[in-house]
């Protein structure tokens, strides 16, 4: 029996490294006719803001090769919503139920992170620093080293539990901006968010997206996001939650040996609604081939001078 | 109840610009309404990488087969149209909401364009099991747009309308001389955009019910990633979970 168990500290532990990523898994409800949801690592709810938003105008995605653009810009009901209506639906799923918590300003994060602090079955947050579809949103703070502990400090202040920085990667130096996250009290970080980017119709002379410029993701952003990830690793001593184009059991070990504890599983749920679970059994079965009694052994266990 | 499945393609009749898939899956089949969607996986295609969302044109529980109209517009749709008897595809559904079904008797018209005319046909079959005579109204560009027309005529009356004459009456689904014949009271359309656009407006002067299928740009199809939006009196609503089927009252064209 391989242990799948995760302890990322502060009160979070995951019963297997697969989590889903915001954005890509509604809140769990959306996917309960595929899997069961109980035997995922943790869900990752859609980003939450203080006040509902619209999101932006259509059309908001856009096929790439291997991958996609979208500029959602948040859209959702807002936190109070949440906590009133969505929040009894599904704070008994026996799995970590995370909420992505984003915002505009400093007070807003703040604002957000309290309410959700009052939620018994909300065991972390996943800070939203760098959502890149959203004017004045997040990914203002989430490049600059000054931004991240500017927020993250004043979220640690009205918010006890463990709490998840999600970084941008839309920056010079991914590992800087870890590093000042930790320091401003980060229970762990998770990345990467989704690179800037841009499609054009060329028969329409036309940018694909409302907003011309959308955030990449899929398959087609994993030799970057895993890159960031081992500088990540390398640089903190919190626990990294590693994502970024992660479409099957190999691509999560891969993630893991460069120093992750856990991963979040995000476009590739459009493509196979059942890939959470099929991730998580083959990462035991991979343990078992090569002879690890725990997950957690995989962490960081990449080689490089043998 | 939605799944994830093989569907086998057991018979497939092709055209210049679409082709019929008739699809068997191993097991039972989910109910099914009309103007459901399934998202087909695209495997190895090189500049594709989502599913494709392709409208039910038919559904046997019996055979436990759907039926797809899928028209080759790019490389996903020309990799399913491409599909070969005996070859799975792997599909997700039943999704979206499906059109809705009067309970009671009402002077019905089906107005389809070009690949559009899919899902009506399921729908004029749902609606004579109810006892509604359905009435399709189906426009092209020209002839060779127009398929599979007497499987339409053996569920109800077909009108056709071509932009270039060589089939039914000259001109758009709207200048139809049927609008002037026979009064509606329900209005159900798939097509293009613009022919939506323009049985919208002429619903609303007329004081007809319409209900439209919308084809947005889709990544999940399931509600999640909240993509295929369409602006709504209540606001941004999800293409692939509040629709495909929008009624007109609720749509700001």
């Amino acid at each position: 029996m391989v242990n799948e168990t995760i302890q990322l500290g502060k009160g979070l532990t995951l019963k297997n490294p697969v989590m889903t990523a915001s954005g890509t898994f509604g809140y769990g409800e959306e996917y309960a006719d595929f899997i069961d949801l109980t035997k995922l690592g943790g869900i990752l709810v859609k980003g939450t803001t203080l006040n509902h938003r619209e999101g932006n105008p259509y059309p908001r995605m856009a096929e790439t090769p291997s991958g996609m653009l979208n500029a959602v810009g948040l859209q959702n009901k807002g936190v109070d919503y949440f906590v009133e209506t969505i929040y009894p639906r599904i704070k008994d799923i026996d799995t970590n139920i995370i909420v992505n918590v984003s915002g505009s300003t400093i007070e807003d994060y703040c604002a957000v992170a309290e309410k959700v602090n009052a939620l018994e079955n909300v065991p972390a947050i996943e800070l939203n620093v760098s959502c890149p579809n959203v004017k004045q949103g997040g990914m203002a703070f989430g490049v600059t080293t000054t931004g991240i502990e500017q927020v993250v400090s004043a979220v640690r202040k009205v918010y006890d539990k463990h709490l998840i920085v999600k970084l941008s990667p839309n920056v010079t130096s991914i590992a800087d901006l870890a590093l000042a996250a930790e320091a401003s009290g980060a229970d762990s970080v998770s990345l990467i968010n989704t690179l800037l980017g841009m499609a054009i119709d060329a028969e329409k002379r036309r940018p694909k997206l409302s907003t011309v410029t959308g955030g990449l993701s899929g398959a087609c952003v994993k030799p970057i996001a895993l890159r960031m990830v081992w500088q990540v690793a390398k640089a903190v001593k919190i626990p990294v939650i590693g994502l970024g184009g992660i479409s099957s059991a190999t691509d999560a070990i891969e993630f893991l040996l460069a120093g992750a504890s856990a991963i979040e599983i995000g476009t590739a749920n459009f493509i196979d609604p059942t890939i959470t679970v099929k991730v998580a059994q083959g990462i035991v079965e991979y343990c078992e081939r090569h002879g690890f009694k725990n997950v957690s052994d995989l962490t960081g266990a990449l080689e490089i001078n043998s | 109840m939605k799944k994830i499945t093989d569907f086998r393609l057991i018979e497939k009749k092709e055209w210049a610009k679409s082709t019929y898939l008739l699809l068997q899956s191993d097991e039972p089949l989910e109910e099914i309404k009309a103007g459901q969607f399934v998202q087909v996986r695209v495997d190895d295609a090189q500049h594709t990488y989502l599913r494709r969302p392709i409208s039910i044109h038919d559904v046997d529980y019996q055979n436990r087969t759907i039926t797809l109209l899928v028209q080759r517009v790019g490389e996903g749709s020309n990799k399913i149209a491409d599909t070969e008897l005996n070859d799975t595809l792997n599909i997700i559904y039943p999704l979206g909401n499906g059109f809705t079904i009067p309970e009671k008797n009402q002077n019905a018209i089906l107005v389809g364009g070009g690949i559009g005319i899919a899902p009506l046909y399921y729908l004029g079959k749902m609606l004579k099991e109810k006892g509604i005579e359905p009435q399709f109204l189906l426009g092209g560009r020209s002839k060779s747009d127009l398929i599979m027309l007497e499987d339409f005529e053996s569920v109800g009356k077909v009108y056709i309308t071509t932009n270039d004459g060589s089939l039914g009456e000259e001109g758009f689904v709207t200048q139809h001389s049927i609008w002037k014949e026979k009064k509606f009271d329900m209005i159900y359309t798939c097509g293009p955009k613009p022919m939506m656009m323009a049985l919208t407006k002429m619903a609303r002067e007329n004081n007809i019910d319409c209900e439209v299928s919308l084809e947005n740009l889709m990544a999940c199809g399931l509600g999640a990633c909240l993509c295929c939006v369409e602006n709504t009196i209540e606001g941004n609503v999800c293409v692939c979970k509040e629709g495909p089927v929008i009624n007109i009252n609720k749509l700001l064209w």
